[in-house]
């Protein structure tokens, strides 16, 4: 079996969701599968000591060039470290769509995207499940495997799995040439919105079964009656009705809310992604099949423009 | 008839004959005219042709009935009135003016006829109509100056109002009246001082009364009265006249040909060009209005001929709930656009520059919901329609389409309505009665029936609206009549893509719909939608279609022949108080009033009130077909604002005929809070609800 | 610049329900209707606007079969000068390796100074932005929603977590992959379609592009999917019934246990 190798996203020391997932996506290729994190950046032992504590062998790569993940930069290091044959997971978040395909064609292997789960391998195929059409149809991929593969993983699919503690091993000194035709300036904030819908304890949140922009007044009128602040789904900002600050996903802002009230949303990972804490899920949506009641705690199945002014109404006769 | 005053035609100041004046004024003052003409039907000639010369006689009714009877007039009682006293008060005094020009020059002249009893009625006359428009120049004036009237104000982001050149004009008319009246007064006072037979003046007229005050003044006094008079109302006349075509006045003398001009069908979406038929539309260079010249000179008439009186506004539901569009800035800035490119001194202003986000905002020309509000207002006869329609085209060809329009666009092409519905799906809402009766659908050849209900789009597939086609059915149904629908081979009527400027789709939608109907073999069409009604009988105009009818007339012939028999209302019912609220499309597109009204009223125990804005006033509920996608920026929903005019009139339930209605209005009491307060129900409904069957 | 943007012919699957056929390896797609990928049109119109701005034109580029046609001619219609349709029956079964080696084929017949893609399209890798870049030794940003034109270099804006941009100086040539929303996409009509009707629109084969039929299509796939399923219902939510009423004065008990409302 090939090396398995784990990207690991982090930020001041502390580790990405995303690290202890690729750990058990990993387990899910190979259950005995001795597993390497690497991380890259620019002075990150507290990263390092942070994965070794689940990874049997930590990759540390640190770099003044990699102080910001830079894709083009962390593929020309990933290149001159890793085997021909590993594999090497990546989360699917904007940074492994980033990396991920061209870091394939480059170590030339294999490359599946948006990975949800993992079914394990035969010979030289590993058997993937993704979705198609956001989520509506799911298909068994199968990847040739005896090339390497770079597995970008959906983030949050995957149950963090617990592993043994580990060794870091410095591989800074082995980096090649790291210069880059794509330089980082800097990350613009999002503009602060009205409200920081990452500090509400209940959200009612809006996607496209609101329809139309005028009908967000109801949600408005729940959310005051509830308590609540309003949040929303990623066409509603593509259509200027609310802006980006209000945006839950992986997009947008992460939210941790005690409730959240999923209405009109058909519940893309890209959404969920944005909702963490474990919160309690309602979802209301006139689509039966709305993958958001997959993940919800209740469902209604309603059209959100009838049943919002109804709940409102009951709710402020409390 | 011997004077006592030298006439200006024989007077002389300083040696100078003043006949010099008299003639010298008017040739200097027609000549100018004629410049100032000349050069404002530059763009008219530039513009793009128009068919309005057919009909002659409806027409020469039209100016009749509009323009010379101003039919309209009196829809605003004080200004209306105000307007006919000033109007007729012109024509009257138009002879006179005449003439005085023509006495100054030939002392004696008189208009054939004149000199007989018929000159005796006539001046006493226009003593009176002077008199009577001085006056009622002093109630507008009064009225501008305090009363100042909401419609005439002027919102912020369009500048300075018009007030000045009102008062100025008001000014130049009562300066007339009076000369007019102190030049004769003056003569005839210096009659009766010199012993002469005075000649006649109407008594409690203005001439009459300079002719009392007058009575002991000195000779010298009343002659030069009459000579300055005479030429202050000389120049003042023909400066009137030159002053005319630089403003709102210009109506004085393009509304007769405007109301000539006017359109003489009702519901129909003009072609896209003049005299370039369907098949030859695809060698067009360009689509719609996207440079000034692209209007049709119909339309810059139009523009010359806006009085800016504000009753289009004033009538506008987009600019009532407040979105940025009111009518009556699209004829002033597109005359704004006309004086200015097309200057009277000095060159024409060549551009190529698209009038879309200069003198309009895509914002204003999508707000419209073409109710048609406005030109069923319009004293004058100007049209709004057909020029939104024409900007929206040439939008829609720069791909200028706001983002919420697209996707339903787009659903129609390829689907046939706007949600993307599968076409499979059209029939959908048939099955729930299934078990009553079976609806035949006319897919296939062979298969055919007398009667085929035409459903449209939005009574297919929108959920709530689906129940109007079951209450369609069931009435068809009940009333024993042989009909069927088209299936899956209906598409759109198509009647909002054609206004909403996709003509091609539109062209499309339509051929595909002519050729279901027709292979159907169907005899009549019957239809719920007003907007399918209107499109098919005023845009398909295709001589193969069988004649279409609304439900509503149906049912009207179909209670009054017995074949439908309505049950009394309970004693629930009786304690609702109705009222009908008239789609656009069903009304002022088609005339279509009285047939809905008598439906309700032959349900027994049926309490019918009117709201005021009702019948040709009637006020949109905010639009159908795409208008469902699209919402510009408003303070309100129309369809709230309709749901409070009716609960001011007193009306628990409100009956309409269009589905687009019934959602519109049924969302409006929502929002406005009325809920179990107020209802809202489609006349099929209420009488599937009341069929004895 | 010159500007070639790779677009996809997807079927519009909002309004509609997807099932899968009954062998289970395709989509039923009989009453599908298809348009162009929502991101590359996005990128098509951010294509147009540049060349506006700075000159040059837009190339269009699918591979696909004679139906993929329909979607060069609806961005054309939109302002792409050119179209190219990539069609062969050896292209059939690539992978996104596979279609990105067509497509860097395509680009070296050309001379473009800017390649862009949509950020994704309905399968959902998101791929073929990034292996062409590679590919061709061209630097890469995924998930753009701004760019600025410099001197032989563009500022470009990555949408990233938390709705954040992060700002990139790239060198030209380069390949973009474009996320929804960085403009406003204009209209086309029928009539924009049918002006475009009689325009040439080439189609490259295998040969034509210099490539053995053995590196692409299915034989050169490494990643293969193997068939279509419905997930597996979980758990899921736990559905209210009931009337109306009786759903919300459930829900409100519920979110009243939760401290949802306060």
């Amino acid at each position: 079996m090939a090396q398995i190798f784990a990207y690991i996203l982090h930020s001041d020391g502390v580790l990405d969701d995303s690290a202890r997932e690729l750990l058990a996506a990993a387990k899910k290729i190979d259950a005995g599968a001795e597993v390497t994190a690497i991380v890259t950046g620019k002075g990150i032992d507290d990263a390092c000591s942070k994965a070794a504590e689940s990874y049997k062998s930590v990759w540390k790569i640190d770099n003044d060039a990699l102080s910001y993940p830079n894709a083009e930069v962390v593929r020309k290091a990933l290149l001159s470290l890793l085997p021909a044959d590993g594999i090497l997971l990546l989360p699917h978040d904007t940074f492994g769509m980033d990396l991920g395909p061209g870091l394939s064609v480059k170590l030339d292997s294999a490359f599946a995207a948006d990975v949800v789960d993992i079914e394990g391998v035969e010979g030289n195929t590993l058997k993937t499940i993704r979705q198609e059409f956001t989520g509506q149809v799911n298909t068994h991929v199968h990847c040739d495997i005896s090339a390497g593969a770079v597995i970008n993983i959906r983030p949050g699919v995957f149950q963090a799995a617990e592993g043994q503690a580990g060794e870091v091993v410095d591989k800074s000194g082995e980096l090649g040439d790291l210069s880059a035709k794509r330089k980082f300036i800097e990350v613009q904030e999002a503009e602060a919105g009205e409200v920081d819908i990452t500090k509400s304890d209940v959200l009612v949140s809006i996607g496209r079964g609101i329809e139309d922009e005028d009908n967000l007044e109801m949600a408005f009128e729940l959310a005051e009656a509830m308590g609540a602040d309003v949040s929303c789904s990623r066409p509603i900002v593509d259509a200027k009705w609310l802006e980006k600050a209000r945006q839950v996903g992986t997009s947008g802002k992460t939210v941790k809310p005690k409730v959240y009230m999923a209405m009109g949303i058909s519940g893309s990972f890209q959404h969920m992604g944005g909702v963490k804490g474990n919160p309690f899920i309602v979802a209301v949506n006139k689509n039966p099949k709305a993958p958001i009641f997959q993940v919800a705690d209740v469902g209604v199945e309603a059209d959100i423009l009838e049943f919002i002014p109804e709940i409102t109404e009951k709710i402020k006769e409390l | 008839m011997e004077h006592a005053l030298i006439s200006p035609a024989a007077y002389t100041i300083f040696g100078i004959p003043t006949v010099i004046f008299s003639v010298l004024i008017p040739i200097v003052a027609v000549a100018l005219f004629a410049y100032i003409i000349a050069k404002r039907l530059a763009p008219l000639v530039k513009a793009r042709p128009d068919e309005r010369f057919d009909r002659p006689g409806k027409r020469v009714f039209d100016v009749l009935k509009i323009w010379l009877a101003q039919w309209r007039h009196p829809r605003y009682m004080t200004a209306g009135v105000i307007h006919i006293v000033i109007f007729f008060g012109f024509l009257i005094l138009s002879i006179r003016s005449t003439e005085m020009v023509i006495k100054g020059i030939s002392e004696g002249f008189v208009f054939p006829g004149l000199n007989t009893w018929l000159g005796d009625v006539y001046y006493a006359l226009k003593d009176y109509a002077a008199t009577a428009v001085f006056i009622a120049v002093v109630v507008a004036f009064v009225r501008r100056v305090w009363f100042k009237p909401a419609r005439y104000a002027y919102p912020e982001s369009y500048g300075e109002d018009h007030t000045w050149e009102a008062l100025l004009v008001l000014g130049f008319i009562a300066i007339l009246m009076v000369t007019e009246s102190l030049y004769e007064g003056a003569a005839v006072a210096a009659q009766l001082q010199a012993g002469l037979t005075p000649d006649f003046l109407a008594p409690l007229t203005l001439g009459w009364l300079f002719k009392l005050m007058l009575a002991d003044s000195a000779r010298a006094t009343m002659q030069s009265l009459h000579i300055w008079s005479y030429y202050i109302h000389d120049i003042i006349f023909f400066t009137f006249l030159c002053f005319l075509p630089l403003g709102k006045h210009f109506h004085v003398i393009t509304s007769i040909f405007n109301v000539y001009f006017m359109r003489l069908d009702k519901g129909n979406i003009r072609p896209v060009r003049y005299g370039v038929d369907e098949q030859a539309l695809d060698d067009l260079e360009s689509f719609g209005v996207k440079r000034f010249e692209d209007f049709t000179w119909k339309d810059i008439l139009d523009f010359y001929t806006c009085a800016d009186c504000g009753r289009c506004s004033d009538n506008c539901p987009a600019n009532t709930v407040g979105r940025p569009l009111s009518p009556r800035f699209i004829s002033l800035k597109g005359r704004d656009y006309a004086f200015e490119h097309y200057p009277i001194f000095g060159d024409f202003i060549k551009t190529d520059d698209n009038i879309m986000g200069k003198i309009y905002s895509e914002d204003e020309i999508w707000s419209c919901t073409t109710c048609g509000a406005c030109e069923q207002e319009c004293p004058i006869g100007i049209e709004y329609i057909n020029k939104i329609v024409d900007m929206r085209r040439g939008m829609i060809e720069e791909g200028n389409v706001p983002q919420s329009l697209q996707k339903p666009l787009q659903s129609l092409e390829k689907r046939g309505n706007p949600y993307g519905k599968m076409e499979k799906k059209r029939a959908e809402w048939s099955k729930e009665l299934s078990e009553e009766f079976e609806i035949k659908v006319l897919e296939k050849k062979g298969t055919t029936a007398d009667t085929l209900y035409f459903v449209d789009s939005v009574t297919s597939y929108d959920e709530r609206m689906q129940s109007v086609a079951q209450a369609t059915a069931r009435i068809l149904q009940s009333a024993g009549i042989d009909f069927g629908m088209l299936g899956k081979n209906e598409k759109d009527s198509g009647n909002e893509v054609r206004r909403f400027g996709e003509e091609m789709l539109y062209q499309e939608l339509k051929n595909n719909n002519i050729e279901a109907i027709v292979n159907s073999g169907a005899k009549r069409i019957v239809t719920a939608d007003p907007h399918a009604y209107n499109v098919i009988k005023n845009d398909y105009n295709s001589p193969d279609l069988p004649p279409v009818e609304h439900i509503s007339q149906f049912l009207q012939n179909n209670i009054s022949n017995g074949k439908i028999q309505l049950n009394s209302l309970d004693e629930e019912g009786r304690q609702k108080v109705f009222t009908y609220h008239d789609p656009c499309y069903l009304g002022r597109h088609n005339d279509i009033y009285d047939a809905p009204r008598a439906v309700i009223d032959a349900i027994a125990g049926a309490n019918r009130i009117e709201m005021t804005r009702s019948r040709d006033r009637s006020f949109c509920c905010g639009g159908g077909g795409l208008m469902l996608f699209y919402e510009p920026e408003e303070d309100e929903r129309m369809g709230v604002r309709r749901v409070k005019m009716a609960r001011e009139a007193g009306a628990t339930v409100i009956v309409t005929a269009c589905p687009f209605c019934l959602t519109n209005i049924e969302d409006g009491i929502k929002v406005a809070g009325l809920e179990g307060q107020m209802e809202v129900i489609d006349l099929c409904e209420l009488v599937a609800q009341q069929m004895r069957h | 610049m010159e500007i070639l943007v790779c677009v996809k012919r997807v079927p519009d699957t909002a309004e509609n329900e997807i099932e899968i056929n009954s062998e289970g390896n395709d989509i039923e797609r009989d009453d599908l209707v298809y348009s162009v990928n929502e991101w590359d049109n996005y990128a098509v119109e951010e294509a147009i606007q540049m060349v506006d701005k700075h000159g040059g034109s837009v190339t269009v580029v699918t591979v696909g079969d004679e139906e993929s046609e329909e979607v060069l001619r609806r961005e054309m219609a939109m302002g792409a000068e050119n179209g190219l349709l990539l069609t062969d029956d050896a292209f059939e079964g690539s992978d996104g390796r596979g279609i990105a080696a067509l497509l860097k084929a395509a680009v070296e017949k050309g001379n473009y100074d800017l390649i862009m893609t949509g950020a994704q399209a309905d399968e959902g890798y998101a791929q073929v932005g990034g292996m062409l870049a590679a590919m061709l030794d061209y630097p890469y940003a995924s998930l753009v929603n701004m760019i600025e034109v410099g001197d032989g270099k563009l500022k470009v804006g990555r949408e990233i977590e938390g709705g954040n941009m992060e700002v990139n100086e790239i060198d030209l040539p380069c390949v973009l992959s474009i996320q929804t929303g960085i403009n406003e996409p204009r209209y086309v009509g029928i009539r924009g379609i049918r002006k475009v009707a009689s325009v040439e629109i080439p189609t490259l084969g295998a040969s034509d592009l210099g490539l053995d039929a053995g590196s692409v299509g299915e034989d050169a796939a490494r990643v293969k999917r193997i068939d279509y399923f419905v997930p597996e219902m979980g758990e899921g939510a736990e559905m209210l019934e009931g009337s109306t009423d009786e759903i919300i004065d459930k829900l409100i008990e519920l979110l009243k246990s939760k401290g949802g409302i306060k």
